[in-house]
């Protein structure tokens, strides 16, 4: 029982990495950068749940909040700080992204303080059958990201936005003279990106209700440890990335002898896989015909 | 008027000079040909007037209107679109695929399908090939798809770059005769080429690029006759 209740927690808590994981990765393959400030997006999301719930008292109002609030501002953080940069060395976006996420963490901090605030979103119980028992808000975070998972493939295989983004992120001048609008496609990316981070932020306060301005600073580290293992780039690699990791995390707490160092066996999984793979699980090499 | 007009056009990249003040017309119903070594800024200039490399002066005025500064997929949408060196298919996306991203500014879904079964129609192996992803078909397919691509866009004008590089000689023959085949139906094409006695053959008009700069232009007949071309361009 206690393995079926750990594979459940870890696909639970590997769903909300995918979640993040696709932020990264999707910004990765169609912008060409490395979005460092994709976690802090996520720590905006909660203090926007919070404060919609102090004042209306309604975790989905706040959920729909969020979401909507990260979509501007993942669109806002794209079009003032890294679209001037759009052709400049791959070293300044960087530095400039992990310059947004010290400004976003800064900024959260002089707003609402270092204290922690609790956001309590629901407490729903246990879901118990026999010697199971597993916390419904467990269940929620795997039906729901699994839903958005399966949602997103769909729209990337089958809607020409979606098939508009596979073209941009295997060749962006190509995809121009298609007449596709590079910078459009790059704009719906971050929007889809940040959502995702708004829905990760909620799982992960429906776990654990502490917000602070790091919240999101290591889940997205791990995130982007998933995304990397997936194979950067890749939305099915994300997806599996983040799981693998989710699980392992699970089955390694459980174990008390390894469980103080869950942290680095997550990231010496990423090192074996990238000496074996260097392209990650699902990553492409790419091949050129003559 | 003419379609498509180049008046002085100069790129820089970094300091150095790729266009030194480049002029040409390509008008409608012509087949129109830049022919040059390598680093003659042939590429360049088709990339330029398409909006991928921006210029540093002239114009690019393109049926009537000035598209110098008009980003890229706004040109496509006005009529003008190019197949880019190397072909650049989407190799991930299938056949199809390829076709309906090439068709991306046809709002009209029953237009669209009939422009895929026009191209369908024309280059029959695609038609077989149709769910196929396109990163698997041989280097000739390839560049049917390629063009086909860029047809769905229904052009005016069809910048094409270099489309007979890496094929077979067979292959070749038959990419003239597609290019040829397009002008007759309709399409205005301005191709570039080192293959220059194929294209001078098929070209109304022809221009030769070099260093950056043009230095002979005529029909295609009098550049293929030209001696200055011959000894540079036609190994003889």
């Amino acid at each position: 029982m206690e393995i079926i209740e750990t594979l459940i927690n870890g696909l639970s808590s590997g769903g909300t990495y995918a979640m993040i994981a696709l932020g990264y990765t999707m910004v990765y393959g169609i912008a060409k950068m490395l979005n460092f400030a994709h976690g802090d997006i996520i720590m905006v999301g909660g203090y926007m749940l919070y404060v919609t719930m102090i004042t209306a008292g309604n975790p989905m109002l706040g959920l729909i909040a969020a979401v909507i609030f990260c979509v501007l501002l993942g669109i806002t953080v794209e079009k003032i700080a890294y679209k001037p940069l759009r052709g400049a060395s791959p070293l300044a976006v960087l530095i400039t992204a992990i310059g947004v996420s010290y400004l976003l963490q800064s900024t959260a901090q002089m707003i609402f303080g270092t204290a922690p605030k609790m956001v309590i979103i629901a407490d729903m119980g246990n879901f118990e059958v026999g010697a199971l028992k597993i916390p419904y808000y467990t269940i929620v975070t795997l039906v729901c990201s699994f839903v958005i998972m399966i949602a997103l493939t769909m729209f990337v295989k089958t809607t020409k936005i979606g098939r508009a983004m596979v073209a941009v992120s295997e060749d962006r001048g190509a995809a121009q003279l298609m007449g596709i609008n590079v910078n459009g496609i790059i704009m719906i990316t971050f929007a889809i990106g940040s959502a995702l981070a708004a829905f990760a932020g909620f799982f992960m306060l429906m776990k654990a209700p502490s917000l602070s301005n790091t919240l999101g600073a290591m889940p997205g580290i791990k995130a982007f440890t998933a995304a990397v293992i997936g194979g950067i780039g890749s939305i099915p690699g994300a997806m599996c990335g983040g799981i693998l990791l989710g699980v392992v995390e699970a089955i390694s707490f459980k174990i008390p002898v390894i469980a103080p160092y869950t942290d680095a066996i997550e990231f010496m999984i990423l090192i074996l896989i990238l000496l074996v793979r260097p392209t990650g699980i699902m990553g492409k090499v790419r091949r050129e015909k003559v | 008027m003419a379609l498509l007009e180049v008046k002085d056009l100069q790129v820089y990249y970094g300091v150095i000079q790729a266009l030194k003040g480049i002029s040409f017309e390509v008008n409608e119903g012509e087949i129109v040909t830049l022919i040059g070594a390598n680093g003659a800024g042939k590429t360049t200039t088709m990339q330029s007037i398409i909006g991928l490399i921006p210029s540093s002066h002239g114009t690019v005025m393109f049926d009537g209107q000035d598209i110098t500064k008009v980003p890229c997929h706004k040109i496509v949408h006005a009529g003008l679109t190019q197949v880019p060196e190397g072909r650049r298919i989407f190799q991930e996306l299938t056949v199809y695929e390829n076709l309906l991203m090439g068709g991306f500014s046809q709002k009209d879904q029953t237009l669209l399908k009939k422009d895929i079964e026009n191209i369908y129609e024309r280059f029959p192996r695609l038609a077989e090939r149709k769910n196929q992803i396109a990163g698997t078909l041989s280097g000739g397919e390839q560049q049917m798809l390629a063009i086909g691509r860029a047809m769905m866009s229904r052009p005016k004008l069809l910048l094409l770059d270099e489309p007979s590089m890496g094929l077979s000689p067979l292959l070749v023959d038959q990419v003239f005769e597609i290019i040829k085949q397009l002008r007759d139906d309709g399409t205005t094409i301005l191709l570039v080429e080192q293959n220059a006695g194929k294209s001078l053959a098929i070209s109304d008009r022809a221009y030769v690029l070099e260093l950056g700069e043009i230095v002979l232009s005529g029909t295609g007949a009098e550049l293929a006759a030209s001696d200055e071309v011959k000894k540079a361009y036609l190994g003889g």
